[in-house]
């Protein structure tokens, strides 16, 4: 299954995946990371591995996604 | 995008060891800035090129002044505005180098703007990307000359308007008039759609370099949430509706096809060794020679020298002179012409440093030998030399006597002496064999040939030849 792993200390939070995500798996998390940001955090299922989070995140090191399994 | 797996892309360091705070993964860049989504297109296209090794990120002023903290490329940090002239130098000086410069809206467009327009007009074998947010990001949200009509700021708090600071400048549209640039493309970056044209538009001019196919600029409409004071969503949707109905993206130009590969790739002609002779009309082999200067006196070795006097008193060929005879010992020199308005029918002086050191700057503040040729230049430049240094003044130009006691003086009627070989214009030489004699620095079979080089009349030398032995025979009596 497609799926992404979010870097939480790594994530300052702005969204962008979120927002662009066709699928909405993407959603804030309850809790504030060090950088002092609720993180963005993966849903757990439903990622279809189309890559628009991985690019429209500002951050090179906070989103990888595994496209296939 | 047939990868499997996406993550950091190697382009970038692993640890941004460079970033002084403690975070080493992270960007410098505010929560949904647009230029941490263009470097990861960037860093992304570089890896897929594998032009890491050969590639010169050339950061600008601005928010992506740091650049350099992330990508494992070349780097340059360079001064406001002027990334397309350093990127000029380094790509005709190193062709097969993709030269990437990265610059803001501020930097480019307005205390660049004039760079850029060059640069685009030569179509320089360069990337460009162009971060458009039409605000003076950095610096906390001042108007730039990308912001829109009515658009707030702090340097336009009522909103911009047209008849107070001018329209929004539209760098593209002003390109696409040129001749020169192969590929000019306007992207946002905002949704699904827009991010993939991007991507494709970051890739395809870095192509454009590679097949030397001449100049390429995108430039990327990119969300500033801190300094439009929005969110991070609100601030792309800001793009959309906003900024592209000022910037409208699209292709601008693209004349990839009709170029030929590497037409556009300049270098600078590599002349061999033996054409020197031919170009610079030399009359023997360049003679040269491995020196220290052991023997020389400590307070004449590694010469910072100021030689100033009249225009047309020889005044910069002798610095010339100098500057090539330490290089021909294979030491360091340097010779750098004062320009000013004195220049016009006033002084002319030249600054020489020589030494067996490596030379920070050209520039002479406080000689340890100073050569005044006429008395406006003692007078201006006499206070400058260092206590102890060598002062070499010429008396027929200049009556009074030097007024300090802490230094060397070496008097020479050096005019009068050239006058009596007939040419006023070889005083400067009397004053070369003057300071051979006195300083002992040059080998005097190498000084010599150095007229070669400098003389531009080969019928000359011999009359540049007596007047340096007679400025040597000058000093070898003197005060006998």
């Amino acid at each position: 299954m497609p799926h992404i792993e979010i870097s939480t200390e790594n994530c300052k939070g702005c969204g962008l995946c979120i927002h662009i995500c066709p699928v909405s798996a993407i959603e804030f998390a309850k809790e504030i990371n060090k950088l002092g940001y609720h993180p963005a955090r993966y849903k757990g299922d439903g990622c279809t591995g189309c890559t628009l989070c991985f690019y429209t995140c500002p951050e090179p090191s906070a989103i990888t996604v595994y496209r296939k399994s | 995008m047939a990868k499997d797996i996406l993550t950091k892309p190697k382009a970038f360091y692993d640890n941004f060891h460079r970033k002084p705070d403690q975070n080493k993964q992270d960007t410098h860049y505010c929560p949904g800035c647009g230029h941490g989504i263009l470097h990861k297109m960037i860093a992304e296209a570089i890896d897929d090129f594998e032009i890491a090794d050969r590639t010169i990120m050339i950061s600008p002023v601005g928010c992506s002044v740091f650049v350099y903290y992330y990508f494992d490329t070349g780097n340059l940090q360079v001064a406001h505005g002027r990334a397309p002239a350093v990127a000029t130098g380094y790509k005709r000086t190193h062709p097969e180098a993709i030269v990437i410069s990265y610059q803001g809206d501020g930097d480019l467009a307005a205390i660049g703007g004039n760079n850029i327009l060059q640069a685009a007009n030569r179509g320089e074998n360069i990337t460009f990307f162009f971060v458009n947010n039409a605000i003076y990001g950095m610096t906390g949200g001042q108007m730039a000359p990308t912001t829109l009509l009515g658009q707030k700021t702090m340097t336009s708090p009522y909103g911009r308007k047209a008849e107070r600071e001018g329209y929004p400048m539209r760098v593209l549209e002003l390109l696409s008039s040129l001749e020169a640039p192969t590929y000019l493309e306007r992207v946002a970056l905002t949704d699904a759609k827009h991010l993939m044209k991007a991507r494709a538009a970051v890739r395809k001019a870095i192509k454009t370099q590679i097949d030397g196919k001449g100049f390429s600029l995108i430039e990327v409409l990119s969300a500033c949430p801190s300094g439009w004071r929005m969110t991070p969503t609100d601030a792309v949707a800001w793009i959309s509706e906003k900024m592209e109905k000022t910037f409208p993206v699209g292709v601008y130009k693209d004349v990839i096809k009709d170029r030929k590969p590497n037409t556009w790739t300049r270098m600078l002609e590599k002349v061999p060794f033996e054409k020197y002779h031919e170009i610079l009309e030399l009359t023997g082999e360049p003679m040269e020679i491995e020196a220290d200067m052991s023997s020389v006196l400590d307070i004449y070795k590694n010469p910072e020298i100021l030689i100033a006097g009249f225009g047309g008193q020889g005044v910069l060929l002798l610095g010339q002179f100098l500057a090539e005879a330490g290089m021909r010992h294979c030491w360091n020199s340097s010779w750098i012409p004062s320009y000013g308005p004195e220049m016009r029918g006033g002084t002319a002086n030249c600054h020489v440093k020589i030494s067996e050191k490596r030379i920070g700057s050209p520039i002479v503040a406080k000689p340890s030998i100073l050569i005044a040729m006429n008395l406006p230049s003692l007078d201006k430049f006499e206070p400058l030399l260092k206590p102890g240094g060598l002062l070499i003044y010429n008396t027929t130009m200049i009556s009074r006597a030097p007024s300090r006691n802490d230094i060397e003086i070496l008097p020479i009627p050096a005019t009068k002496m050239a006058d009596q070989l007939e040419s006023l214009r070889v005083a400067n030489m009397v004053v070369a064999g003057a300071i051979q004699e006195k300083t002992k620095l040059f080998d005097e079979i190498i000084l010599k040939d150095c007229l070669n080089t400098v003389v531009k009349h080969k019928n000359f030398i011999p009359l540049n030849l007596q007047a340096i032995d007679k400025g040597k025979e000058y000093v070898e009596n003197f005060g006998k």
